[in-house]
């Protein structure tokens, strides 16, 4: 489903970055693949390459064997298939929450707007808010603003959600709202992504944990295996920091 | 001792002494303007005024031959007053209805009054203020027209666009307004055959359109990056996102930098008086020039701007006040 190839991405800002150094990972369908890693590792930037926000220097990203890095590739074509939520939700603060979970069905798939609030609303029940279907979302708190960004995602129907740290903004009483949404789709089969420092949640539904520092993905394996057994030092040394 | 210095700390009675200070300044204002004109020996003469903004002119209608009335046809408020000489040919004369003092068969002579009325007309004044709303209000579309376009090609990640936008914006700024009327009167308007108006739309509406293209441009900077991300990442296409998602943030940040740059317009609008557009300033000139009552002449052209350029500003209070409800 996810197919990354030998990929490379360097930044150019105040000093050269090197920030995805020959990184390979494949995401089959239906697997939940967790990434850690310290920060500045290269996590973010991985999972911004999955959906085109990053352009990559070399290597091969496929998505659903559609090759990104191909310029006759339609790019909005796969974001629409690649949902992602933020660390920072990015809700669209001028629209409703129905507003901003139905403005992508209706634009760029063009459904009736009618079938995209059934939708929505349905999307909304599941998340656990759809009391908050005409609220703005400056009016939510943080858990249920996230929880809106995962079902505006959901809402495109996408093949692959992709979570950069959907839960490190949160206040802790509301990172469990979150997580139990982000485990029900797991164990739903959505094939999924994430960047998250939560063990438990890895543990629980992950397929395997992937960790990555300094640009490089240093090692790969079941949660179990990881965390408790890593091979690498590197590894070692990151779990007891966090843990 | 003690209570005066109370009284001086108090700060209602500060607030008071603050509004008699302002009303002591006004009177003065007033009273000094007063003085002034005293020693220069100004004749005030308001009261002639009034005829340059609205005045009452009587209209008439003359028999242009000797002839006799064949018929009488009503076309909406108006009656067609058909006469035919001794050779029969007819002679058509429109006058409003409730004036029409033949009937059929009646002869008419040679210069004979059909129909004598009264009505308002707009004097130089009323018609300069007409002529620079006209001006104003398709200069303010244009500008936003070409500033919104200006504005997203200098965002644009490719060279051609954001450098030919970033030369206009430089060239507009860094001439004088006085020299680009010449040059679009002068240069443009003969090469494309311009009358004066359109010379005068143009040149303030490119003018304009550097300055909206930079406060636009500045409106979609402000926007967090997250939002066309969160768009993009949802499959919206750069016209979606920016059409839905970054505009209508954007324009609510803008908005009162827009009106500051369309208040300049309406008062820079002046200057095209120099390529013969009869807009308020020059109407108040040739005014002047005609009656020397310059003083009464160009406070009330002040008066007529103010009048524009304040509903203009209650346009956009109105407006922010209605986006703001969103959030
Ligand atoms: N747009 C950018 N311009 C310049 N450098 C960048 C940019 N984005 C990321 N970087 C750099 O690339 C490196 C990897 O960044 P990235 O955001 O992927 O790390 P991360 O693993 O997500 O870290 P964190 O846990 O702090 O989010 C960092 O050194 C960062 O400074
Ligand atoms: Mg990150």
């Amino acid at each position: 489903m996810i197919d990354v190839r030998n990929v490379y991405k360097t930044f150019y800002s105040r000093h050269r970055v090197e920030a995805l150094v020959d990184v390979t990972m494949q995401v089959d369908k239906g697997e939940v693949v967790t990434i850690i890693g310290p920060s500045g590792s290269g996590k973010s930037t991985l999972l911004r390459c999955l959906n085109h926000l990053e352009t990559i220097d070399r290597g091969e990203i496929f998505i659903d064997g559609i090759p990104l890095t191909d310029s006759r590739t339609n790019i909005n074509a796969v974001r629409a298939e690649v949902g992602m939520v933020f660390q920072s939700f990015n809700l669209f603060p001028h629209m409703t929450v129905l507003g901003n979970v139905t403005i992508a069905p209706i634009k760029v798939r063009r459904r009736s707007r009618d079938q995209s609030e059934g939708i929505a609303m349905q999307l909304l029940e599941k998340v656990g808010i759809p009391e908050k279907a005409n609220s703005f979302p400056s009016q939510l708190s943080g858990g249920q603003q996230q929880r809106v960004a995962i079902a505006r995602a959901l809402a495109m129907q996408p093949k692959i959600m992709l979570f950069d740290e959907p839960t490190s903004a949160l206040d802790p009483e509301m990172i469990g709202e979150v997580l139990d949404v982000m485990k029900t789709l797991a164990r739903e089969g959505m094939t999924m992504c994430c960047v998250t420092h939560e063990m438990g949640f890895a543990r629980e539904v992950c397929d395997r944990v992937v960790f990555m520092d300094e640009g490089r993905i240093i090692e790969v394996g079941t949660p179990e295996r990881m965390f408790d057994s890593p091979d690498h030092d590197r590894t070692r040394a990151f779990l007891a920091q966090i843990i | 001792m003690e209570t005066v210095k109370d009284l001086v700390h108090n700060p209602r009675f500060r607030s008071t002494l603050s509004w008699i200070a302002l009303a002591l300044i006004l009177i003065g204002l007033v009273a000094g303007t007063f003085h002034t004109t005293k020693k220069v020996e100004y004749i005030w003469r308001w009261e002639q005024i009034p005829r340059y903004v609205l005045f009452k002119d009587s209209d008439l209608i003359e028999a242009q031959e000797d002839a006799t009335v064949i018929a009488l046809d009503r076309d909406g408020s108006d009656t067609v007053i058909v006469a035919a000489n001794f050779l029969d040919e007819e002679q058509y004369y429109t006058v409003p209805s409730n004036l029409v003092t033949v009937s059929v068969g009646d002869e008419i002579r040679s210069g004979q009054v059909l129909a004598q009325w009264e009505r308002w007309k707009a004097g130089l004044l009323l018609k300069g203020l007409i002529l620079t709303l006209e001006i104003s209000v398709l200069a303010i579309i244009l500008g936003i027209i070409i500033g919104l376009f200006t504005g997203l090609a200098r965002l644009s990640g490719s060279p051609a666009p954001k450098w030919l936008a970033i030369g206009y914006i430089e060239l507009i700024r860094g001439t004088p307004l006085l020299v680009q009327i010449y040059i679009f009167y002068f240069f443009v308007g003969q090469v494309f055959k311009l009358s004066n108006f359109m010379a005068g739309v143009l040149a303030l509406s490119v003018f304009a359109g550097a300055y909206v293209a930079e406060i636009i441009r500045a409106g979609i900077q402000s926007i967090h990056r997250g939002q066309s991300e969160a768009a993009r990442s949802l499959g919206m296409n750069y016209y979606l996102s920016m059409r839905y998602i970054i505009l209508p943030q954007a324009f609510k940040r803008i908005l009162p930098p827009l009106a500051g740059q369309f208040i300049s317009l309406i008062k820079d609008s002046s200057l095209v008086g120099v390529i013969a557009l009869v807009e308020l300033t020059r109407a108040g000139r040739e005014i002047g020039t005609s009656t020397f009552n310059y003083f009464e002449v160009f406070f009330t052209v002040a008066a007529l701007y103010l009048i524009l350029t304040f509903s203009l500003s209650m346009i956009v209070q109105f407006m922010e006040r209605r986006f703001a409800v969103s959030d």
